[in-house]
Order: structure tokens, then C-alpha cells, then sequence
């Protein structure tokens, strides 16, 4: 089992009474693109922060990148790439000042911050903004350079948290690109999305409904299981039978 | 009318929830109560008092005694000479010196008299004052005694009256002070916060759209906090009263009115905020930074208005808090009526009906 | 540490593009140092005082006048009963009255004693507990010298009589000029700010945007993150002491009479310690409102009890304990010590070492009480 990127066993995280993620398992291949799928309040941020190392979790087991997340966090914290909802980049900082400070904090050398950030506003396109503060970059860009950043320190695993919320479809398919470029290069890409059109770019998802896995297999399959053609029709499937709703 | 109740249920609830923020907003007037009634006084006791004794005779001895028992000073270990004072007085562990000279006893009935020596540190120029004329009263007295027979021929008796105060509680004027500290924090910052709060997330725009009077939006969110400021009244209220003993002479009807008239004012300013302020930061430094240095400065119970240059006394003309101050100094330590304070309550209702206007005028310009 | 560079530059860059920080630094102490000193003064004058005279006889006309030389009083008036003098006190014209009976004259050379009534403001705090004893001290004054102009009993009976003359000087602020107690406090204030304050609301600020979540993921160490905080903040603190004792000689014309470099010491161990404050208020609270108001609560209690605006002499032995336990209070001593009274190192060891055990204390509790993981 250590050849895969995450495996979680009865994985808990409980506030008092209640359960906010009540026994989950299941496992990531390494370079999959593994989709987190569930209504708001279902559990998935839990989940994943437990996975990042932010939270600790109540019970049950889970390893990362074959790092225990009770004792190891902050090893697991140098293998992994994170990018929030909320934010990822600081906007009163120039692209090149975000992407030197994250590169510098993941211990990347100042040669490589160097070589590599060029590299990376040259596929960004982005070498007329690259003195530009952040936050005069519209949404999309700064998205799309966000993930950038999140994987410029070369991580085994990548957890993006509603990464396109907000931006137009063509750009949500830029990002999904670039998304297929970093599995390709051996990054697995742990990403939650209630976007079901992204669910079907994903190797696998799993659908968390009230704190539990209730499916979990690629997307094939899934529509087989639940008789019907669109993802859309196997998550209200699913999240119908929900107690919880809202974050 | 019903969704308005709601709407204000709402508001209410999204203060009521904070409890960190409201555990501070009523721990606040408690602990300055308590402060200012019982540990902070402008009186002076226990001054460090250093003496040089050259003489250490039975006239010196006993006029030390006197110092060692009043409850202005606290004598401290002696010193030999002028370094030794400067020492003290550079470690801060008196305040002021006597020197007695040598023939101190001998000189006292010769044709010149004693000498005496008193050394105040003026660094605190208020309390040098005091000291050195305590420490001269003390002497005088002794000098008094001395002489039985020389008695001054004219006594000129003094009878002092504490009016307001024959308890000598301390200095009673902070309390209106602390009351519109609180109200200014609660109504002006709070609700200035509360509506740009809702500016920022975006749900501002939701209202506005929504059947509901703009006019009815902003009620709605000053309301709660009119709440807040009333309860925070009211408990200052209980413990001047109660723990400190200060008696509210005055009319409670008065007292309340005249208090609501300067929450609207209040709250009004914070509504003004928020209409000029697009970020919660900077509503928040506005009113607090902003509103509450001039409060606290030029409101005139911290610090006397009248020595203060006079731009600052023509800028407190214009802050609300200086008429409320002197309207509850009036009406709830002095017990007087209505007809003392009606020109202050008059500039606080015309204070208020500008502010709302310009507030108003200013949301309407938004929205279109 | 190269990790600590990276942070400490991030820092750097973002606090020289804040311009509230920047207007903070500057503005800021200009402005208060300025502006307090000028409000902020309980220098005793204009006390204004009501006189009801029921005698009207040379006496208490040279009484009245020597009152009005003294130079702290303002006559305001003089009613002709107390009932209308007591208004005045209602209305709050005036701030005392002082009532001279009828025959005060006559009574007092006949009898050799004669009562006065003084009644004050008592509301008025320092107005009033001051004001009533200037004026005693003015009325013995004026006893005193009626015996000299009289002939006085005193060189006879007993022969001679003791008298003792009292040589007064005020060190360290001859002219009694309030400013030189303010100032070096205002100073204090400032430092108190910007540590407390200033640290506190950025830090929450980071927790309300995301971006504490965004480093919590990092593996950057919890030390490394503490001291990007501490470091450039307390640079700034320092900039903003220097700034202010720029401007207090440049105003004021003070100039520490003792060493600076024990001033800027202390000042560093100071900052140390409020910004640890800082930090630990960020850990509690949530948003930048709660934020602003635990900060202010602990501020106001602070200033209020470290001997700023009154004395800690004159507090009940509770209070005074209470004071030791803060911080502000030991740093404005040494300010005042030290640029008054030119104090030195020696002379105020012990209030370092409270303030190095401040800084330690409350650090620590703050690096304990910050968690990655939650």
C-alpha cells in the first residue's frame, strides 16, 4: 500500500456530537486525478484539511504520501501543494514576489526560483504582468497562476479546494489543462468541485453525502451504477437522500 | 412590517452571537468603574519622602514623626548628602527631600530662625506642587505649635464643603465620561462596522433590491445596538450606584431621555461612516481612532477644556460628547431639571437630525 | 535561515506597500505628539471662583484682591447670596464659592477668629480637590501677612519665638511645565500601539483573508512564522520611537537627559514584550473587530493603571500590584527617569528585568498558544 498517494482507513473527525466526517476510507493512486465530490457541508474541506495537515483527526488512520497525518504533518506538509478557496496569493505582491516566496518557503533553491518561475510566466503568457501586483490580475489569471505556485515546488500530491469557482467556462477548461499536464508529469491532483462537467475529468471521484463516502469509483462506472448519463443525475441521486445541507 | 421584524431578529442575533466582542463591550464600562472608582485618584498619599537629617535633633526628629504619620507620605530610607538625593529621585523612589542643616534646633529661636530645605521632583510638576506645600503645612503647624503664646493673632478659619460629593468619592466626573465612551464605541463604531459589513460581503446590494425601505435597512442595524448601549446604561447605571455608592439625584426620566437623544446621535455618526468608508478596516480605524481620541480629549472629563489653546476649544464645540457630558453631570450629579440643560439637549437633537439627514442623503445618492 | 529570509522579505515588502502602516509610522506620532500635550494638561489655572461678600470692609476687599492676583484663580462673579453663588455652581460657571460673612473684619480683630466658607465643585475632580487648597493655602497666606500690618503679640511673653523659613526648589522642571511629564509618556503610548495594536490587526487580518491557512500548510515552523511577525514589526516600533523622540526634541525641545542608548534598550525590550501581547491577542480572537477590542480593552486598562494620567502612589495597595504586573507601567517610569533625571543603567536594572521576564512570559504563551494544526 505504499505506493499509493493517499489511503484513508475509518478516517473521523467529530465536533462534540457531531460527525463531520464519520468513517471514511478509500485510496488515491499516485498521478490519478482523483475527484472530491459532495454537497456544501458533507464533509469534504474536513476531510481535506485532515489530509493537508491542518486538523487533526478524531479516529481511524490515513497516510499521505505514505506520511501518517498524526505524526508526521509536517513532513507531509513538504510533499504537498495546497490551493484554497479563500485564497492562495498575496495580492499586495508582484507575480514574481508571490512565486518567489513559495518556491523559497518549499526550500527550492534561488537558481531553480530563478530558471523555473521564467519558464513558468512564459507557458503563463504572463511576462508583460510579471511586475504586476497580484491583485490587479483578473480572477482567471490569477487562478490559473495560483495552481501554478501550488506545484512549482514539485510536489507528489496537489489538493486543489473549488480551484474554478468563479471563472468563465473557457478558462475552467485552460485550468483543466494544465490540471492533465501536472498528472501527466507524476503529480496526483486531489480536487473537490461541485462543478459535475469537471467530475468526468477526473480518473475517479467519490461522492461524500452527511460525513460518509457513499460512491466511490471513476465516472463510467458511477453512471452505470446509478442508470443514467449525466454525473449531474448520480450526485442528485446521492445528495437526495442528504440530512445535512449548507455549510 | 413582519419582514422587518425579521430583518432586525436577524441583526440581533448577529451581535449576540459574538460573544468575545460582547464579553469586552460589558467588561469594559465594569472594569473602568471599578478602576476609576477605586484605584485611580488625582488625591496624593503616599509620596516617597527622603530626609537629610544634619541636625537629628529633638525638633527635626519630631517634625519627621509628623511627616511619618501623615498618610501623604511614606518615609523612605534617609540620605547623607545631595548625591544621595539625586539617586532617589533618579530611581523614582521619592519624590521629594527635606533637608534639615545642622544647627537646625539651635538656629530655630535665633533672630533669622531655621533653615529648612525642600526638594521637590517637578517632573511630575502636580505633585511637586502638592508635596512641597503639605510638607510646608506640616511645618508651619509645628512652627505654630512652638509658639503657644505667638499664636497668629487673626485666624482666618477655612470651612471646606465637597458639594455633590461630601463623601469625597474620589472624582465622580469620569462616570458620564466612561457612559459616552461606551456609547460612542457601541453606537458609533459598531453599527458603522456592521453596515459596511454587509457592503462588503456583497449582501448590501441584496437588500437594497430588496421591498424594503432603505430608510428600514439601516433602522433595522442600529437597532440592535441602541439595544446594547441601553443595557451597557443601565448596568453603569447599577454599579455607580450600588458599588460606588454615588447617588443619582435627578430625574431617571430625564436621564434616560437625555442618554437615547445622544445614542441617535451616536448612531447617526456611525451610519455616516459607514456611507463614506468602503472597507470594515477602515470603518473600524475611522470610529475608533477617528471618533474616540476627540471623545476622549475634548469631551472635557479627562482632561479641563478650558486650559486646552483655543482651537481645541473650538473644535469641542462641535463633538456631541461634550454636551452629553455636561448634560449628565448636571442632571444625574447635580439633580438639576430640564430647564439647565435644555440649550445642550437642543445642539445634541440638532447634532443628530443633521447627521441622519446627510447619512440618508448620502445612502439614497449610493443607490442611484 | 534561508526559510526566515524569504518570510521576512514577503513581510518587509507588503508592510512598505500598506499605506496605513506607513501613514502609522509617521503621521501618527507627529500628530499625537503634537496634538496630546497641547489637550492633555491638568496644569491648574483659571479655577473660577464666586465671592459673596457680606462684609465689604477693607479686609475681605484686599482678600478678594489678593485671590484675584494669585494667578490660578478667575473671579467670575459676585452674587450677592450663596443661594445664587450655588447656582452658578449649578449652572457651571463657577467652580467655587467662597463666602465672607458679615463683620468678618470686625470679628476678626475683636475675637481673633473668624470663619470662611468655601464650597467647591466636587464633581470637577481635579479642579476642585486642587482648587480648594490653592485657596486655603492663598487664605493662610493672606492670615499670615494681616498679623505683619497688625501689632502681633508674638515678640512678647515669652521673649522670643521659633520660626522656621523653608527654602523650596523643584528639580529636573523648575518652570513646573507640564509637557515635560506628558511627553515622554505620549512616547510610551505610541510604542504601546503600534506593538499591541497594530501586530494584533494584521495578524487577525491574515486569519480573516485565508492566507494564516495558506502558511499553516507550508512547512514553514511555527518559530520561523513568529519571528517574520516579530522582526519587521518591531523595526517599524523602532522607527516609530525614533521618529517620536525626533519630534519631542524638535517640538518640545526635550532631550533625554540620559543615555540613549539605554533608552532604546529598554525601548527594544519593551516592544519585544507588546508585541508578544500582540500576538497572543491575535491568537483569540477571530476577526479584526475582536480583534481591535481585546487590544483596546487591554490598552485602556493598561494605560490607565501605569501611572499615566495619575499617580501610582496614590493607589490602594491592590491597585499598585496590579500595576506591577503590566508592562506600561515600568517602561513609562524608565522613560520619564531617564529623560528627565538623566537616570542610568544602575538606577533602573530592576524594571529591565521586569520587562525582559514581560517579554518572555508573554511570548512564550503566545508561541504556545499558536497552532498549525488545529
Amino acid at each position: 500500500m505504499e505506493n499509493k498517494a493517499i489511503v484513508c482507513k475509518d478516517l473521523t473527525k467529530q465536533f462534540g456530537d457531531f460527525k463531520a466526517v464519520n468513517k471514511i476510507s478509500f485510496d488515491v493512486d499516485q498521478g490519478e486525478i482523483f475527484g472530491f465530490l459532495g454537497a456544501n457541508g458533507a464533509g469534504k474541506t474536513t476531510a481535506m484539511r485532515i489530509l493537508c495537515g491542518l486538523s487533526y483527526p478524531t479516529s481511524g488512520e490515513a497516510t499521505v504520501a505514505g506520511l501518517n497525518v498524526y505524526k508526521q504533518q509536517e513532513q507531509i506538509k513538504k510533499n504537498i501543494g495546497y490551493m484554497s478557496q479563500k485564497f492562495s496569493l498575496y495580492d499586495s505582491l508582484t507575480i514574481l514576489e508571490n512565486i518567489e516566496f513559495y518556491g523559497g518557503v518549499y526550500g527550492v533553491s534561488r537558481p531553480d526560483i530563478k530558471e523555473r518561475s521564467k519558464n513558468l510566466i512564459a507557458t503563463l503568457g504572463l511576462e508583460k504582468e510579471a511586475k504586476k501586483l497580484v491583485g490587479a490580475l483578473p480572477l482567471g489569471w490569477k487562478q490559473k497562476l495560483a495552481f501554478s505556485v501550488a506545484i512549482f515546488h514539485r510536489p507528489k500530491i496537489v489538493f486543489l479546494d473549488e480551484p474554478t469557482g468563479g471563472v468563465d467556462p473557457l478558462t475552467r477548461r485552460q485550468f483543466w489543462d494544465m490540471i492533465y499536464e501536472a498528472a501527466a508529469s507524476g503529480i496526483t491532483v486531489f480536487v473537490t468541485t461541485h462543478y459535475m462537467d469537471e467530475a468526468e475529468y477526473c480518473n475517479r471521484i467519490s461522492v461524500m453525502v452527511d460525513g460518509r463516502v457513499e460512491a466511490m469509483d471513476s465516472p463510467v462506472k458511477l453512471k452505470e451504477q446509478f442508470n443514467t448519463h449525466s454525473m449531474d443525475d448520480v450526485f442528485y441521486q446521492l445528495a437526495r437522500r442528504a440530512e445535512r445541507s449548507g455549510d | 412590517m413582519k419582514r422587518l421584524g425579521a430583518f432586525i431578529r436577524k441583526e440581533f442575533y448577529h451581535v449576540f452571537r459574538d460573544r468575545r466582542t460582547l464579553l469586552i463591550l460589558f467588561g469594559l464600562p465594569i472594569v473602568q468603574i471599578v478602576l476609576f472608582g477605586f484605584a485611580l485618584s488625582s488625591e496624593v498619599k503616599n509620596i516617597g519622602v527622603t530626609i537629610q537629617d544634619n541636625a537629628k535633633d529633638v525638633h527635626s526628629q519630631e517634625i519627621i514623626n509628623r511627616i511619618r504619620t501623615s498618610s501623604y507620605f511614606s518615609v523612605k530610607a534617609s540620605v547623607v548628602n545631595y548625591k544621595d538625593i539625586e539617586e532617589r529621585f533618579k530611581d523614582g523612589s521619592v519624590k521629594c527631600a527635606i533637608i534639615f542643616p545642622v544647627n537646625f534646633g539651635s538656629d530655630l529661636y535665633s533672630k533669622e530662625g531655621a533653615q529648612l530645605q525642600i526638594i521637590a521632583d517637578a517632573s511630575d510638576p502636580n505633585t511637586a506642587t502638592i508635596v512641597t506645600n503639605y510638607l510646608t503645612a506640616i511645618i508651619n503647624n509645628y512652627q505654630q505649635e512652638l509658639n503657644p503664646n505667638a499664636r497668629l493673632s487673626y485666624q482666618i478659619v477655612p470651612q471646606l464643603r465637597q458639594l455633590y460629593n461630601e463623601e469625597q468619592n474620589g472624582s465622580l466626573n469620569f462616570i458620564p465620561g466612561v457612559i459616552a465612551l461606551i456609547f460612542m464605541i457601541v453606537s458609533t463604531a459598531l453599527t458603522s462596522v456592521s453596515v459596511v459589513r454587509e457592503k462588503e460581503l456583497g449582501t448590501m446590494e441584496i437588500l437594497l433590491v430588496s421591498p424594503f425601505n432603505p430608510l428600514m435597512v439601516l433602522v433595522a442595524k442600529a437597532i440592535p445596538y441602541l439595544v446594547l448601549s441601553l443595557i451597557n446604561f443601565i448596568i453603569i447605571l447599577l454599579l455607580s450606584a450600588f458599588l460606588l455608592h454615588v447617588e443619582i439625584r435627578g430625574s431617571l426620566l430625564l436621564i434616560f431621555g437625555e442618554s437615547i437623544l445622544f445614542i441617535i446621535t451616536c448612531l447617526s455618526l456611525g451610519l455616516l461612516i459607514s456611507n463614506v468608508t468602503n472597507s470594515q478596516q477602515t470603518a473600524m480605524l475611522v470610529s475608533m481612532m477617528g471618533m474616540m481620541l476627540p471623545t476622549l480629549l475634548l469631551t472635557g472629563f479627562m482632561f479641563p477644556i478650558e486650559n486646552m489653546p483655543w482651537i481645541f476649544r473650538v473644535i469641542s464645540h462641535i463633538i456631541p460628547s461634550r454636551y452629553y457630558y455636561d448634560i449628565i453631570k448636571a442632571v444625574m450629579l447635580k439633580g438639576l431639571g430640564f430647564s439647565y440643560v435644555w440649550k445642550e439637549t437642543l445642539i445634541l437633537a440638532g447634532m443628530s437630525v443633521v447627521l441622519l439627514t446627510i447619512a440618508l442623503k448620502n445612502f439614497k445618492i449610493r443607490l442611484s | 535561515m534561508k526559510v526566515l529570509r524569504f518570510i521576512l522579505q514577503k513581510e518587509f515588502r507588503q508592510i512598505f506597500r500598506d499605506k496605513i502602516i506607513l501613514a502609522m509610522m509617521l503621521a501618527v506620532p507627529t500628530i499625537q505628539l503634537i496634538i496630546l500635550p497641547l489637550a492633555a494638561n491638568f496644569e491648574v489655572k483659571n479655577i473660577n471662583v464666586a465671592y459673596v461678600d457680606h462684609d465689604h470692609s477693607s479686609y475681605s476687599q484686599k482678600l478678594i484682591n489678593k485671590i484675584a492676583s494669585s494667578g490660578y484663580f478667575q473671579i467670575i462673579g459676585s452674587p450677592l447670596s450663596y443661594k445664587e453663588g450655588f447656582r452658578m455652581i449649578e449652572d457651571g460657571q463657577a467652580d467655587l464659592v467662597l463666602e465672607i460673612p458679615p463683620g468678618f473684619e470686625r470679628n476678626l480683630v475683636r475675637e481673633g477668629r473668624q470663619q470662611v466658607n468655601i464650597s467647591v465643585d466636587a464633581i470637577n475632580g481635579t479642579k476642585s480637590s486642587l482648587g480648594g487648597s490653592y485657596l486655603i493655602s492663598v487664605l493662610s497666606d493672606f492670615n499670615s501677612n494681616l498679623d505683619v500690618n497688625i501689632k502681633s503679640p508674638i515678640n512678647n511673653v515669652s521673649g522670643s519665638a521659633a520660626y522656621i523659613s523653608i527654602a523650596s526648589s523643584n528639580w529636573y522642571n523648575p518652570r513646573a511645565e507640564y509637557k515635560y511629564y506628558m511627553v515622554p509618556g505620549i512616547l510610551v503610548l505610541l510604542l504601546t500601539l503600534i506593538g499591541g495594536f497594530i501586530t494584533a490587526l494584521n495578524i487577525v487580518k491574515e486569519k480573516e483573508i485565508g492566507t494564516i491557512e495558506q502558511i499553516n500548510v507550508t512547512p514553514i515552523k511555527k518559530w520561523q512564522f513568529i519571528l517574520g511577525k516579530l522582526i519587521p514589526f518591531w523595526i517599524v516600533g523602532m522607527i516609530v520611537f525614533t521618529v517620536g523622540l525626533i519630534v519631542m526634541y524638535v517640538i518640545y525641545g526635550i532631550f533625554p537627559k540620559g543615555s540613549l542608548l539605554v533608552l532604546y534598550l529598554f525601548a527594544a525590550v519593551y516592544l519585544v514584550a507588546l508585541l508578544g501581547l500582540g500576538l497572543l491577542i491575535s491568537t483569540f480572537a477571530d476577526t479584526q473587530l475582536q480583534a481591535m477590542f481585546v487590544a483596546f480593552f487591554f490598552m485602556m486598562i493598561f494605560m490607565l493603571m501605569s501611572g499615566f494620567f495619575t499617580s501610582t502612589d496614590s493607589m490602594p495597595g491592590w491597585a499598585r500590584t496590579m500595576s506591577e504586573f503590566t508592562p506600561v507601567t515600568h517602561f513609562i517610569k524608565v522613560v520619564r527617569l531617564i529623560v528627565l533625571k538623566g537616570s542610568g543603567l544602575k538606577e533602573v536594572s530592576t524594571e529591565l528585568l521586569y520587562l525582559f521576564c514581560f517579554a518572555v512570559v508573554l511570548n512564550s504563551l503566545a508561541i504556545f498558544n499558536y497552532r498549525k494544526t488545529s
